[in-house]
């Protein structure tokens, strides 16, 4: 074999998230009460549009998440050996921009490196800004480089908006024959907003990021669109690996929240009594930990352990992945108290109702009334949990990440692009892009989040009714 | 009223010993003293000898929990748990890794904190019930919708961009305020400027979108409707009733931080260089001094709990009902 696959601990988790989450769709598919509110989410532009943000963010993120180690070249194949490197599949499709390392920072769109050097000119050693060794190498002039990048760029949006086209003819050709209308029909629909959902915001959106998309493929082939940091390494190659060490943060974060959360916010909730005091106790006591206090604390023995056991992780990937997997486990343990105070309260007026004292009167047991009564009376303030936990998970491992109590300094993250770059806005001319970049990522998933949270919000909290 | 206070204080107790025991199993049983003398020391460096003598500059080569080997009372004094847990109830911290005396350093190092967070906080306050008014007087109309948009753009905004672009425009482009630093008396105040103005910007977003629905789900009701029925103006119905009325959830939920605002701002005060609890707590974190993160640790619990009463008697004092139960 010329690679060895690797299933790292996160990569597992997240595709067992994602399973779980098919079968939930599968499930809500079947039950019309359960699909209502989420007709009513699909049917807001706003919400919609997030969506296909969010969609594309976990599409890198799950490509990113398919590792393996590639064969050494000169290792024999009947016995061979791996490189220690663990690449995914995303690397193994954005390889040039992987590979094309300059010698240390350049700025966005290039031809030249940041930093000047004495290089050899018409016989004579002058000191100058030198070529870069990828970006812009295909010029021969410097003042070929503006009407090269603005060609490119109308090139890449011409592209994208084509295949967007495309696609709105074979979506056009797919809803007619299926509603039995003509493609004429459904189109004049289709612009005149009369479909029952928001098809023109989805196009449109496809289309600006298709467009979007077109233009920085085009770019990348021939420069670094987003400039290269202090090692030469391209920054939108990192910026889209940091997209998965995001996801990674705010999805199993909230895996580890949920069964504490709705355990013990329902057990005290329902059984009350000593139950309840034993646990309003436990989160009280961990809440009134301060939380970054307590992350760190708990973050420094991980050092600590992972230190001592060397022996534990063949990779340095590993290593870093078990860390990534510590961190989500401690902001797991410390966030889930705000949720269980909510299932709590949730649970405390649910148990008087009078179709929950009929079926103790009938003689349920607690576990079925909990599972077939009480859960699903409270679940909507479970998902709505999890979309606005999210994005305030995103935000805090930038904040960590600075604090030095976050991901492994050897792992892609915005958080990690931060604190490296935070340093160099005292150079002159200003090293801008690394920053910028890792704000801008972080900005459009957290903004995105936040958007499609309240979407999902207004449509499954009752108490709103329709107000936002 | 008074048996009420007295209740809640005794409440509060188990609750502190609670996060004793806890700080206490996390520095002591899960990461041992013999641990944490090897990541002070370094891989390479660490011999039995180095590490026993870590212990004993740090006082952390007793037993545990039960000195054996001692007499009387000293059996349970001479422990680690009795000499570094049991006396942060008395507030003696012990020293940190410089040597310098933790409880001396926290004294000192509050007044910076308050100086930066008292400000923000009260001017944050103002600041977000000003906009959520602004926004539920244009309700339903596209000012409306377009400050919630606003609001949510903010809140995505990480706060670390609101420091490292405030520093970068205002201080080192502009040349309005120092970067960073800080200095006492009036002096002081050019200093303070930037990171108050920074702290109050990076919390609108989600503070005056969360007064906001405070405000709307108050305007909603009767006694609202009854105001606007005697022919009262809608300027009127706001800032009489609906402000006076909305400040209730808005401050009983303001007093929780209170205290918590000695702890200052770990993030703010290491960028602009605040001499605070903050930048005391973060320098600690990076250094892995464990015996300053503890004492932070109990004394952010101590100040939160101090928060929790403090509400629980606003709450009592605005809604009498709530001391009967």
């Amino acid at each position: 074999m010329n690679f060895l696959p690797v299933i790292l601990w996160t990569d597992a988790l997240i595709f067992a998230l994602l399973a779980a989450v098919a079968a939930l769709v599968w499930f809500i598919r079947s039950q019309e009460h359960l699909l209502a509110p989420w007709r009513v989410v699909a049917q807001r532009p706003m919400a919609m549009g997030a969506a296909l943000v969010l969609g594309v963010f976990v599409v890198i993120g799950l490509l990113d998440s398919l590792h393996y180690r590639e064969r050494l070249a000169d290792s024999p194949v009947d016995a061979p050996q791996y490189s220690v490197e663990v690449l995914s599949v995303f690397d193994a499709l954005v390889s040039d921009l992987r590979t094309r390392k300059e010698k240390t920072y350049s700025a966005p769109l290039a031809m030249q490196l940041y930093a000047k050097e004495f290089i050899e000119r018409d016989g004579a050693t002058v000191r100058d800004h030198p070529r870069l060794q990828y970006g812009g190498a295909h010029l021969q002039r410097a003042d070929a480089r503006l009407p090269d990048i603005t060609w490119r760029t109308l090139a890449g949006a011409a592209q994208g908006a084509l295949t967007s086209v495309l696609l709105l003819g074979l979506l056009a050709a797919w809803q007619a024959r299926r509603t039995r209308v003509s493609m004429g029909a459904w189109l004049a629909a289709w612009w005149r907003s009369a479909l029952n959902w928001p098809a023109r915001t989805v196009v449109f959106g496809v289309t600006l990021l298709l467009m979007l998309a077109g233009m920085i493929a085009q770019l990348a082939s021939g420069y670094h669109v987003l400039g290269t940091d202090k090692v030469g390494q391209d920054v939108l190659y990192i910026s889209l690996k940091s997209i998965r060490t995001g996801l990674v943060i705010g999805t199993l974060t909230t895996l580890v929240t949920l069964p504490l959360a709705i355990g013990f916010g329902i057990a005290a909730g329902y059984f009350r009594g000593w139950v309840d005091d034993v646990i309003q106790y436990i989160y009280t006591v961990l809440n009134s930990i301060p939380g970054v206090l307590l992350i760190a604390a708990a973050v420094l023995i991980v050092q600590v352990t992972i230190e001592s056991h060397p022996e534990l992780f063949d990779t340095a990937a590993a290593r870093a992945d078990i860390r990534l997997l510590a961190l989500c486990l401690i902001m797991g343990v410390t966030s889930w108290t705000g949720l269980a105070r909510l299932l709590r309260g949730e649970s405390l007026k649910l148990r008087t109702l009078d179709y929950v004292e009929a079926a103790r009167a009938f003689g349920v047991s607690h576990s079925r009334i909990i599972s077939r009564h009480i859960f699903p009376n409270v679940f909507h303030l479970v998902l709505i949990a999890i979309v606005l936990d999210f994005s305030g998970l995103v935000l805090a491992e930038a904040v960590l990440s600075y604090v030095g109590v976050g991901v492994d300094p050897s792992m892609y993250s915005w958080g990690n692009m931060i604190n490296g770059a935070r340093l160099e806005l005292a150079r002159e001319p200003v090293v801008w892009w690394q920053l910028g970049a890792a704000f801008i990522f972080m900005f459009t998933l957290v903004l995105a989040a936040n958007l499609f949270a309240d979407g999902v919000r207004d449509a499954f909290d009752p108490r709103l009714g329709g107000r936002r | 009223m008074l048996a009420y206070i007295l209740r809640r204080l005794l409440y509060a107790i188990p609750i502190l010993i609670g996060v004793n025991l806890l700080t206490f199993a996390l520095f002591f049983v899960v990461n041992t003293p013999d641990d944490m003398a090897r990541l002070q020391l370094g891989v390479k460096h660490v011999t039995p000898e180095a590490i026993g003598r870590w212990k004993v500059e740090h006082g952390y080569d007793k037993p545990l929990l039960l000195n054996a080997k001692a007499e009387g009372t000293a059996q349970f004094t001479d422990t680690i748990f009795f000499q570094h847990s049991a006396a942060m109830f008395a507030f003696e911290f012990g020293k940190g890794d410089d040597g310098r005396d933790i409880g001396n350093e926290i004294k000192t190092r509050m007044g910076p904190s308050l100086a930066i967070a008292l400000p923000v906080f009260v001017i944050g306050l103002m600041v977000n019930i000003t906009f959520a008014l602004l926004m539920v007087f244009f309700r339903s109309t596209y000012l409306d919708l377009w400050g919630v948009v606003l609001c949510v753009v903010l809140m995505s905004i990480s706060g670390l961009f609101y420091i490292i672009a405030g520093q970068y425009f205002i201080a080192k482009l502009w040349n309005l305020l120092p970067i960073s630093g800080f200095a006492g008396g009036i002096d002081g105040l050019r200093f303070i400027l930037l990171p108050v103005l920074v702290g109050v910007v990076a919390g609108i977003g989600s503070g005056a979108r969360w007064y906001r629905t405070i405000f709307l789900e108050e305007i909603g009701k009767d006694y609202v409707r009854t105001a606007r029925a005697k022919g009262l103006g809608e300027v009127r119905v706001l800032f009489r009733h609906v402000l006076k009325n909305g400040m209730i959830p808005i401050l009983t939920g303001a007093v929780v931080v209170l205290p918590l605002l000695f702890m200052g701002s770990l993030i703010t005060e290491s960028f602009f260089g605040i001499p605070g609890l903050g930048s005391y707590t973060i320098d600690a974190i990076q250094a892995q001094d464990f015996a300053v993160v503890r004492a932070m640790v109990f004394l952010g619990s101590f100040l939160y709990i101090a928060g929790l009463i403090l509400t629980d008697i606003s709450y009592s004092w605005v809604d009498p009902r709530v001391r009967l139960q």
